[in-house]
């Protein structure tokens, strides 16, 4: 279970370009569920996974990853909790390191490394299984540098890489985003897919309402920094995008309202 | 063209700036840090194993513990980066310029004369092999014992963990990489193996000076990047063998090209020679692929 507690961080502090990023954010995702998160630019999807993954630390507010407090751990001390995937294809893999040694890298994701050998024997069925899913015939290249892939196919890699090890939460930021619309319907199937059958619990961060409301089981607006609405089970059942934007309206409107009354 | 004793003389400086060269390869290729503790470092290394030896130290207890001051001092400069935030680069000029008067206080005086001890070399000169030749066949083994250790640990879980701070540190971090510990780890095995460099070069040429590491940073990058153009670093192997192939051919163009009257080059031109390869060595690779293409062109 990940809770996030009114989470708070501003951006250059006592600076004209001071851009409070989370205003009092709070996010609890139970075991295995599915949540997707929208919200316009700067409405802080990013640096709540920035925050969630320890890439930022807030500057106040408290974050339980299995009731433990994480809050102040940097990212690699989470890591063994949480798997993530980039936006950028080229951001979760190293082009330089051959497929085989990619995998190997995230099969010990937050544990000891040793002076043992990295790639081992028995690692390599798992590596050639797990890419065989892919029908990309990446299971005859394990050799080959990850450079030499394209974006699609790394990306496809990327999400093999973060479901390799147990996590608690898995964190995907727009990671379709990036892709071309066929790739990215192959790479959002495989994430589907892959969530279903290991029963992850995983937050996805899309600019499309219309895949928020596809796939996972539980969707969450962000606006300027919270939350602003939250919808699971049969009240997210049947919603359409024009709903959607429909609450989203009525939310800023709300707010609108407020400011009226403040400058009133 | 070379006499005998030039041609041994170009393979065994080759074979200690090889260890440099594998120095370099790790610190700017795999961390993708540029680190000039070298210039320090590698008279560090030399001051260490001479003061030692002199004082009736065993040699080669002297040149592990030069190894072990070269790793402290690119600790230091891996430190200066790492948890004061301080440039890279700028934190390795600190420390080489620290080191100038590190290694003063180390010795004491400006150099110390090794001729009349006993070296690491010593016992191998019995084996009746000429005196020049005894050198070559010692720094061969040391050389590769280096490559093949480097070799498995690059290949080993840590070592992994290494490649990928360089290579993508965000993606290391969140696969749970302390990068900062694997940079201070890395520079300190580099400059180690620098301090390793230093202590056999003072005791082949039987002297350590304070002033001996003045352009050993270029030299060791004149190598990498030459071995480089010729054997292409494909996997860590290449890459490593590369670093031997490049040090020794680049100690032997600069032998040719100082002995070769027809050019009238001199000891003091040594300087410009080095820049005219490094530049050449960066610069051939591309006219390579240049010629290449057209010729693909044309076949097209």
């Amino acid at each position: 279970m990940i809770s996030a507690n009114d989470l708070r961080l501003t951006f250059g502090k006592g600076t004209p370009l001071e851009n409070p990023a989370l205003r009092g954010m709070s996010l609890t995702v139970n075991q295995g569920e599915f949540v997707t998160v929208i919200g316009s630019n700067g409405a802080g999807k990013s640096t709540f996974l920035n925050a969630l993954s320890g890439e930022v630390l807030v500057d106040s507010g408290q974050i339980l990853i299995d009731n433990q407090d994480v809050t102040r751990l940097p990212t690699h001390k989470r890591a063994a909790r949480v798997a993530r995937v980039f936006q950028d294809p080229l951001a979760g893999t190293c082009e330089t390191l051959s497929i085989e040694e990619n995998l190997a890298l995230a099969i010990k994701r937050g544990q000891r490394r040793g002076l043992t050998s990295a790639v081992k024997r028995q690692y390599l069925d798992r590596f050639r299984e797990s890419l065989s899913s892919l029908n990309l015939g990446l299971e005859n290249r394990l050799g080959d540098k990850m450079g030499l892939l394209s974006g699609g196919q790394r990306q496809a890699v990327s999400l093999l890489m973060a479901s390799l090890t147990p996590s608690s939460i898995l964190l995907l930021d727009e990671h379709t985003a990036a892709l071309d619309p066929k790739t990215a319907a192959f790479v959002l199937e495989l994430t589907t897919q892959i969530i279903a059958e290991q029963k992850l619990t995983a937050l996805m961060v899309t600019h499309s309402m219309k895949q928020a409301l596809d796939v996972g089981d539980r969707t969450v607006m962000l606006h300027q920094g919270q939350v602003v609405f939250d919808i699971a089970g049969k009240e997210r059942e049947g919603l359409e995008v024009k709903d959607l934007l429909g609450l989203f309206e009525k939310q800023r409107g709300l707010e609108v309202d407020d400011d009226s009354l403040l400058l009133g | 063209m070379l006499s005998e004793i030039a041609f041994f003389g170009a393979l065994e400086t080759g074979l200690i700036y090889g260890l440099v060269a594998f120095a370099i390869y790790l610190s700017f290729r795999v961390l993708d840090f540029p680190d000039l503790t070298v210039d320090g470092s590698f008279p560090l290394g030399a001051a260490v194993a001479a003061v030692l030896i002199i004082h009736g130290w065993n040699p080669w207890i002297a040149t592990g513990a030069a190894i072990l001051a070269g790793m402290a001092a690119g600790a230091v400069t891996a430190l200066l980066n790492v948890k004061l935030k301080i440039l890279n680069l700028l934190a390795s000029i600190l420390t080489m310029i620290a080191l100038y008067s590190v290694n003063l206080r180390v010795m004491g005086r400006p150099n110390i004369a090794l001729l009349s001890e006993d070296t690491v070399l010593t016992p191998w000169y019995d084996l009746g092999l000429a005196y020049h030749q005894v050198p070559v066949l010692l720094f061969s083994i040391v050389i590769v014992v280096a490559l093949v250790l480097l070799w498995r640990f690059m290949k080993s879980e840590t070592g992994l963990a290494m490649r990928a701070t360089g290579a993508n540190p965000r993606m290391a971090r969140a696969q749970g990489i302390a990068t900062g510990g694997m940079i201070v780890l890395g520079v300190a095995l580099s400059n180690g193996l620098v301090g390793l460099a230093g202590a056999l070069f003072a005791q082949s040429q039987g002297a350590a000076d304070v002033t001996m590491g003045v352009g050993v940073i270029v030299i060791g990058l004149a190598s990498l990047i030459g071995g480089e153009a010729i054997v292409t670093p494909s996997t860590v192997f290449r890459a490593l063998i590369a670093c031997v192939v490049g040090a020794i051919l680049y100690r032997l163009a600069i032998a040719f090209a100082l002995n070769a009257d027809v050019l009238g080059l001199q000891a003091q031109d040594l300087n410009l020679i080095t820049a005219v390869l490094v530049t050449l060595a960066i610069v051939l690779p591309g006219v390579r692929t240049n010629i290449a293409a057209k010729f693909s062109r044309n076949k097209a």
